[in-house]
């Protein structure tokens, strides 16, 4: 009995069964949607941080950067001295380069020492130091200082980097300063860090043999930048490395965290950072107990900052971030919204329709149908539009999802790292040709390891499941409140005349 | 057997209350047909909720057989009209999306019988009223008669005490009118149960063993 009324009713009543469903499926429909991109969102920013901290980082440790002065500890300004005679003079200018090794200015250094505590620590199944480094080039040509002074006392009014008008078609100075970054790594270090994560494209990654000696492997993105490659050298610090392997992101198109990584004991030295480290990264026995590890950590190593991967979270910025952001609110906002509206669709259509039923109910009452009958049934009619509605929202919405990875848009992150900071690449160039007005400085990037990743959203069966509970729920609630109303009814009302 | 003592029924409304019933004491024994007359708003369709149990007096008891229907909680009140009370209606208030047949088995769902059961009682009740070949059809494919037909063998297919009709041929044409009340006399003598029908037809009330008159809430036979 149950089930006939309900099927000729649900079939009969087509057009109320037709707008609760149909409701339903958009606002289940926009919760699968909203809830598999924003999967896709929290994937693309793990696959970011994984390229930059590694894969299997739970916990990096680094030290906040002391003001420039305090103590005297902070790193040297960018500052290139050169002698009398430096240089190889000709044509009336000077050719100089110089090259330096320093500490990353964004991160401090500390006291390797420090490893040895966090892998005493209980729930640390790996750890290892790094020290990250910038390297600064400066080359370029000067104009001859003698043959300048001979000259016009104009020139003396420029500020002393570029002279603002050359003597008479002679003189002018070009420079470069080029930076990258350099990591420090340890090489016998292969299960957590930053080399952890990436795929060797070229020649091979560093070995335990490698301790002690100027071999370097490189981003393969800096190194098609810089034309570098395999069997090359690369200056660092003054020390010409051998090349000896390029690696790339396994995360997509992502950078890695570095542009170069030569052996731990190395950059040490060259930096004149001995036995310094800047960061840790740690990988906790269990994903479980991470907070905890943080909080001993945080005892343990109480100068030092302590993160964990979702803080780092936070520091993964560009459209990534923007897509985050209008995942989060946006589209919960949406999707609650709508779904509170598809609820209320449901409840208005299943109150009027059951005031529409006045008499049916009465009569059914009056013949001996008790209350709980009747509010069954009721929500049996609520229940399954609201089912029909879910299933039908389920399918669109994995059309929606099948869209979207179709599209398949590409985001930008960059994460600001702690441990990678400093300038990559495209350094400061400064040019006064012959005559021409002043310097152009280019703009600094200061962008460790930006990466486009392809937004890829997917569709877990709990998605599903938790839309067609919610469908579930949705006619629950509008069979109860119209069950509610039902069974208020007097069962005298089957006895009102025929309107 | 019914046996009202002093029962009085008022509704209050917000301005002022309306008594429907005032003191009624009444008997009416097992298998007696009793016809109900009286003016429009005199109280007869409230007198006919107290007996089909309906509603609770204000004031005052009803009984039926062993229960005291003004006693009883709602539940109980539902089990009491789904098995011994039938009801037919003046505007049949079948339901339009079932069929013939589906309507009278709507009686027989509290009752707790299989479905072979209750189809085949169903049909049989249909049959009885001579609508077995209609059994398929919707009340809307159905002409009033048929459809006050389809009602009245829902009322008593689960073979009940009392069958109670308020106005059952209030919206037929005559012929059909005497139709309706041939088939209704023909259940009462066949099965013996007590019929009470409300009526505005004196041609109607004249088939009646004893008639009651109701008007401003006071009965007075006739
Ligand atoms: N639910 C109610 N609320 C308020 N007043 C009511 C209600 N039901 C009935 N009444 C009033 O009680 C009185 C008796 O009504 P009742 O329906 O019993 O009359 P009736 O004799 O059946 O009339 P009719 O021949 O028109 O059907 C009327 O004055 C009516 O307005
Ligand atoms: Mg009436």
């Amino acid at each position: 009995m149950f089930i006939t009324y309900l099927r000729r009713e649900l079939v009969n009543r087509r057009k109320q069964t037709i707008i609760i469903a149909v409701g339903m499926a958009l606002a289940i429909a926009l919760v699968i949607i909203v809830n598999s991109v924003a999967a896709g969102v929290k994937d693309a920013q793990t696959a970011v941080l994984g390229s930059v901290y590694g894969v299997g980082t739970d916990i990096t440790i680094s030290k906040a950067a002391a003001a420039p002065g305090a103590n005297g500890t902070a790193g040297p300004g960018q500052r290139f001295d050169f002698g009398p005679g430096a240089g190889s003079t000709a044509a009336g200018t000077t050719a100089v380069a110089s090259s330096r090794l320093t500490a990353g200015r964004s991160t401090a250094t500390f006291d390797a020492a420090s490893l040895g505590t966090v892998t005493g620590e209980a729930g640390v199944s790996a750890a290892a130091g790094v020290l990250s480094l910038n390297n600064t080039t400066f080359d370029g040509k000067l104009p001859d200082v003698n043959r300048t002074e001979q000259g016009s006392d104009r020139a003396q009014t420029g500020d002393g980097s570029a002279p603002t008008d050359g003597p008479g078609g002679t003189g002018g100075s070009s420079f470069n300063i080029n930076s990258f970054t350099v990591l420090g790594l340890d090489p016998s270090e292969s299960a957590v860090g930053p080399l952890s994560s990436v795929t060797l494209t070229d020649g091979r990654t560093l070995a335990s043999d490698d301790t002690g000696t100027d071999v370097a492997v490189l981003d393969s993105a800096y190194a098609t930048t810089a034309g570098l490659s395999v069997g090359g050298t690369i200056d660092i610090g003054g020390t010409s490395f051998q090349i000896v392997g390029l690696v790339e992101s396994s995360s997509g198109d992502a950078t890695t965290a570095s542009n170069v990584y030569i052996p731990l004991d190395v950059a040490q030295n060259l930096s004149g950072e001995s036995g310094k480290i800047s960061s840790i990264y740690v990988q906790a026995t269990s994903s479980d107990d991470i907070a905890t590890l943080k909080t001993s950590l945080e005892a343990a190593l109480p100068d030092n900052t302590v993160s964990t991967q979702s803080d780092l979270a936070s520091s993964v910025s560009g459209s990534l971030s923007t897509a985050s952001t209008l995942v989060g609110n946006l589209g919960t906002w949406l999707s609650i919204i709508v779904l509170a509206a598809a609820f209320l669709i449901a409840i208005l259509f299943t109150i009027s329709g059951v005031t529409r039923r006045t008499r049916e109910f009465g009569t059914l009452k009056a013949i001996g149908w008790s209350n709980r009958r009747i509010v069954g049934q009721i929500a049996g009619e609520s229940v399954v539009q609201g089912l029909l509605g879910g299933i039908a929202g389920v399918a669109i919405g994995l059309v929606g999802v099948l869209v979207v990875n179709l599209v398949a848009p590409t985001l930008t992150a960059s994460a600001s790292g702690r441990v990678g900071g400093g300038f990559a690449g495209r350094g400061i160039e400064a040019a006064g040709g012959p005559g021409a007005a002043g310097g152009r400085f280019g703009q600094a990037a200061h962008a460790a390891a930006t990466s486009d990743v392809v937004l890829n959203a997917p569709v877990t069966v709990s998605v599903i499941l938790i839309a067609v509970a919610l469908a579930l729920a949705g006619g629950l609630l509008a069979g109860a409140v119209g069950g509610w109303r039902a069974s208020r009814l007097r069962p005298a009302e089957a006895l009102r005349s025929v309107a | 057997m019914y046996q009202l003592t002093h029962v009085t029924k008022s509704y209050s409304g917000s301005k002022n209350t309306v008594t429907a019933l005032k003191d009624v004491t009444l008997t009416i024994p097992k298998g007696q047909m009793v016809a109900i007359q009286g003016p429009t708003g005199g109280g007869k369709s409230t007198l006919l909720q107290m007996l089909g149990a309906l509603d609770r007096p204000t004031s005052g008891e009803v009984v039926l057989g062993d229960s005291t229907l003004s006693k009883l909680g709602d539940t109980k009140l539902a089990r009491i009209r789904a098995r011994e009370i039938g009801f037919v209606f003046q505007g049949f208030n079948l339901i339009p999306t079932l069929s013939a047949l589906e309507n009278v088995e709507t009686a027989l769902a509290p009752l707790g019988l299989s479905n072979e059961e209750r189809t085949s009682r169903a049909s049989a009740a249909l049959e009885s009223v001579s609508l077995g070949e209609r059994m398929r059809h919707l009340p809307a494919e159905l002409s009033g008669g048929q459809q006050q037909r389809v009602a009245i063998a829902r009322a008593i297919v689960k073979n009940p005490e009392v069958l109670l009709a308020d106005e059952p041929t209030g919206s037929l044409d005559e012929d059909t009118r005497d139709e309706i009340m041939e088939l209704l006399e023909g259940i009462w003598r066949e099965k013996q149960l007590t019929l009470i029908i409300v009526t505005h037809d004196s041609a109607v009330a004249k088939r009646a063993e004893r008639r009651l008159h109701i008007k401003n809430g006071t009965v007075k036979e006739l």
